[in-house]
């Protein structure tokens, strides 16, 4: 699988945006990653979800601090360099003590052909930890309704930035060739 | 002699004729002299202090912008915090918020950390930037009567609305409002919210 090729066929980011919406997130912050491009799509053509394209990953953990202070419920979607742009800002996270749900699809981790890509991979749930966010990761692609929905309970029930890993096995690798 | 350059407004003057008549408004500080410039205008439950998170105070407010649409909500922050999240004017512009707006107290220094020159001192021109990303209304100002004209455009013009308010390069007495994060979102919450949002 490629994932220039997430069609009908790739059900999970339908079931990522059916628990999001079952949880009453209407903010959806994010920079575009390939393995997000369906769960975007589906955000954007929700009326009842704001979706919000932004120039770097750190202005999402901002905004979603924001609308929980408005009573609102976000979500944060990245690819895994992105985490290294969030880094100071989640300070205002723990500060606070705030939820923040965050989806990061990773890269440079397994079958990656870019290698610029695998310094912030390798380093991603290592930093967020740090960073102290409690990091979920998953593997299979069928996990990952039951693991979106663990992580949406956590980070809002107990405010605490919660983030769920995508790994690259489950996005698949981006053809090259095309 | 060459004539003495203009002192510069007077920033804490300048935050206390922003806020006199604030209504419901929910106000979102950047870190340092503006967050202190606030408090000294008076301590409010509805101020969303930052201490931190440099660069995050504008998306703080489109954040908060987006959940509360019914109500105004005011940015007032640095020249510095502005420019370390300069992008998120261009994002603000994009989303367009009827109910954002933005108030730059530009003293042309970094205050809080010994007053070195910052870049809005050396030419840069935020209002400039703003409109270019499509800001519909941005503005610099420089005297008091233009600050007491700019109130209605914070208070009730279709947002997102900018302005770059330039201010004397002049340390305030220090005021010091709460600084527990934890403190400051639970009250702000139970503010806005009601009382069972920190249950
Ligand atoms: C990420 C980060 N870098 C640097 C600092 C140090 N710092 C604190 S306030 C500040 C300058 C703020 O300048 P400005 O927003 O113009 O406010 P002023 O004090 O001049 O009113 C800096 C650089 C910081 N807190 N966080
Ligand atoms: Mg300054």
């Amino acid at each position: 699988m490629t994932t220039d090729q997430q069609t009908s066929a790739t059900v999970w980011p339908d079931e990522i945006y059916e628990v999001l919406k079952q949880a009453g997130i209407t903010q959806v912050a994010y920079v575009p990653d390939a393995g997000h491009a369906k769960l975007i799509n589906r955000c954007h053509a929700d009326k009842a979800m704001r979706a919000v394209s932004l120039t770097t990953e750190e202005e999402g953990v901002a905004m979603l601090a924001g609308a929980w202070m408005g009573g609102a419920k976000g979500v944060l979607l990245m690819q895994s360099s992105g985490v290294g742009n969030c880094i100071n800002m989640l300070s205002m996270i723990e500060e606070c003590r705030l939820p923040l749900l965050m989806i990061v699809t990773m890269r440079g981790v397994w079958g990656e052909f870019n290698p610029w890509q695998v310094p912030m991979g390798g380093s991603t749930a290592a930093a967020l930890e740090n960073a102290g966010v409690i990091v979920h990761s998953v593997e299979r692609a069928e996990d990952i309704r039951e693991t979106i929905h663990a992580c949406t309970a956590l980070a809002f029930n107990t405010q605490r930035p919660v983030a769920m890993l995508i790994q690259q096995r489950v996005i698949g690798f981006k053809n090259w060739n095309k | 002699m060459a004539a003495k350059k203009p002192a510069g407004l007077d920033r804490r003057k300048v935050v206390a004729a922003l806020l006199a008549d604030r209504g419901d408004a929910l106000v979102v500080t950047g870190l340092g002299s503006p967050t202190y410039d606030t408090y000294a205008a008076g301590d409010h439950d509805l101020n969303f202090y930052l201490w931190g998170a440099m660069g995050g105070a504008v998306m703080a407010g489109l954040g908060l912008a987006l959940a509360q649409p019914k109500r105004r909500v005011l940015v007032i922050t640095g020249d510095g915090e502005m420019l370390m999240g300069i992008g998120s004017l261009a994002t603000v512009a994009c989303e367009a918020p009827k109910n954002l707006a933005i108030a730059v107290i530009d003293n042309g220094h970094y205050g809080e950390t010994g007053m070195q020159r910052a870049h809005t001192a050396r030419g840069v021109d935020l209002a400039g930037i703003a409109k270019a990303a499509g800001f519909k209304s941005a503005t610099t100002i420089s005297t008091m009567p233009a600050v007491q004209a700019w109130l209605p455009a914070w208070q009730k013009k279709a947002g997102p609305v900018f302005a770059d308010i330039k201010v004397a390069a002049t340390p305030a007495p220090m005021r010091l409002p709460l600084r527990d994060g934890t403190a400051i979102k639970h009250r702000f919450r139970s503010a806005l919210l009601g009382a069972d949002a920190i249950k």
